[in-house]
């Protein structure tokens, strides 16, 4: 099958998906499980790697500023910067496409090929409807607030590691952190993280609801999904920082 | 009552369903029988809508499937109960959730009203004290069992089971047997089962159809399947030794 088809199949599965639920308290059940699995579930390794990357960025910007002629407030206002711009929505999203999206997949993977989704479908129920629609509204709506979390652990982790390095002190980096700010910037990155989250939900499951064979190839069906929506979100990262940057 | 009228289905250049026609009637266990590769998945899949036909017509109780707009056909789908091969069960949710789902779905029926019917079912299928039980904490015929109190929950006109004695003892698979067959009487539904195993011809094929390369080869009862000479259902059927000597046996006492 040629990408083409995968891109013309991948937005019918859109149009099966985005219809209204056929049991309005069955989707509640499971928005509010999806909202578990795929967001709290993920928080303790988002906001783990959030701090100590936060801190590494403060570190290596301290280092690489060794001059008086630069004000050390710089380190905080630079850390700031990377951690809302690009750390937090773009490199949490490619942690979340690895961990969110392989479960994705192998759990549709594996409704698929032990007949629970044509279960499904014998019933009368839009499996797609019933399996993705959740997940792609669990990812939308609580990924934003998990990469402000992300954000605001960054930020600390700078903070904790100028403290216990002596590289720069407390103070400088609270004025570097609360110097020039722009809200359009957060709402740039909130809006790139809702992409992101999209694509995290939806490209894992097409790779999961299509697969064919048995569990090596939900195994390969997890790869592919992991790769393919790196992939994705790196090239919507390029064009969203071009349409709403430049 | 499922009238099928010259059915054709085929996979790309491959034509596996050669005009097949046949009747399934209400309140007996229908078998589709034949070798790996005859066509008996495709056909039943077929039955129930996962695979759509190329020409010919379904009808149910003189309903034709493809005729059917979104209502109705979501409206056919509740009078429809599936066991498939593998049980097919939500390993996410209890079984008292998986036999709940249907009644979730398609009814407003309060909790209480939905616990009782599943309590009912999973009674009626001798499976009581699992319902906090996840599938994989229950043996393969406890799967089934639960499998099958999922496929009635919904009071089904017309019950499909892939295989549904497949990788089971032969102890639990008559009783699996025996149950579909108590329940197609009881509720006079329209039981169409796809099997390999012998045993359950004999014992519960009130109807049999024979299918070979996609098309049906022979039709007939679990008396008649004794008697026949058509040959390529006696090498089928009669390909082990204890089969024959059974066969040899009943025609020896016939005689």
């Amino acid at each position: 099958m040629n990408y083409l088809e995968h891109v013309g199949k991948y937005f019918l599965m859109l149009t099966q998906i985005f219809k209204r639920p056929q049991r309005g308290r069955v989707f509640k059940e499971a928005l509010f499980k999806e909202v578990e699995d795929l967001g709290i579930k993920s928080l303790g390794i988002v906001l783990f790697i959030s701090f100590f990357i936060g801190g590494v960025i403060a570190l290596q910007t301290a280092l690489n500023l060794d001059t008086p002629l630069v004000p050390k407030s710089l380190i905080g206002f630079a850390a700031k910067r990377s951690i809302i711009l690009e750390f937090a929505p773009t490199f949490c999203s490619i942690i979340l496409a690895g961990k969110v999206g392989s479960y994705i997949t192998s759990s549709i993977g594996t409704m698929r090929v032990t007949e629970q989704i044509d279960a499904l479908e014998v019933m009368g129920i839009n499996s797609l409807n019933h399996l993705v629609f959740p997940k792609v509204l669990a990812t939308v709506v609580f990924y934003p607030f998990l990469i402000i979390l992300a954000m605001v652990f960054g930020i600390t982790g700078g903070w904790v590691a100028g403290v216990l390095s002596g590289l720069f002190s407390a103070n400088d980096y609270i004025i570097g952190v609360r110097a020039d700010p722009q809200s359009f910037l957060i709402v740039y990155a909130l809006i790139k993280t809702v992409v992101f989250a999209f694509l995290i939900a939806t490209v894992p499951a097409y790779h999961g609801y299509y697969v064919k064979g048995g569990s090596i190839a939900v195994g390969q069906a997890s790869t592919q999904a992991v790769v393919w929506t790196t992939i994705l979100i790196v090239i919507a990262n390029y064009l969203l920082t071009q349409m709403l940057l430049t | 009552m499922i009238e099928v009228k010259n059915l054709h289905k085929g996979f790309g250049n491959v034509e596996v369903l050669k005009g097949i026609s046949a009747t399934f009637d209400a309140g007996k266990t229908n078998l589709i029988i034949g070798q790996s590769g005859s066509g008996k998945t495709v056909f039943l899949k077929s039955l129930i809508g996962l695979h759509k036909p190329e020409s010919g017509e379904i009808l149910f109780d003189g309903r034709s499937n493809t005729k059917f707009d979104e209502d109705e056909k979501r409206l056919w789908r509740q009078e429809i109960g599936m066991v498939f091969q593998g049980s097919a069960l939500f390993d996410s949710q209890t079984v008292e959730d998986n036999v709940m789902f249907p009644l979730k779905m398609f009814t407003k029926q309060s909790y209480k009203v939905m616990l009782e019917r599943v309590n009912f079912c999973l009674k009626r299928v001798d499976l009581v004290d699992s319902n906090k039980k996840l599938p994989a904490e229950l043996s393969g015929g406890m799967q089934k069992r639960v499998a099958i109190a999922r496929a009635i929950v919904m009071n089904p006109k017309y019950l499909f089971c892939d295989e549904p004695n497949s990788g089971l003892d032969p102890q639990t698979a008559i009783l699996i047997d025996n149950l579909i067959s108590q329940i197609t009487e009881e509720y006079n539904i329209t039981t169409v089962i796809n099997t390999h195993d012998m045993n359950s011809v004999m014992e519960i094929g009130q109807k049999i159809i024979f299918l070979k390369n996609g098309k049906k080869a022979w039709e007939g009862t679990n008396e008649e399947i004794f008697k026949t000479d058509n040959e390529v259902v006696v090498d089928f059927v009669y390909s082990s030794n204890l089969f024959k000597k059974v066969r040899q046996a009943y025609l020896n006492e016939i005689k």
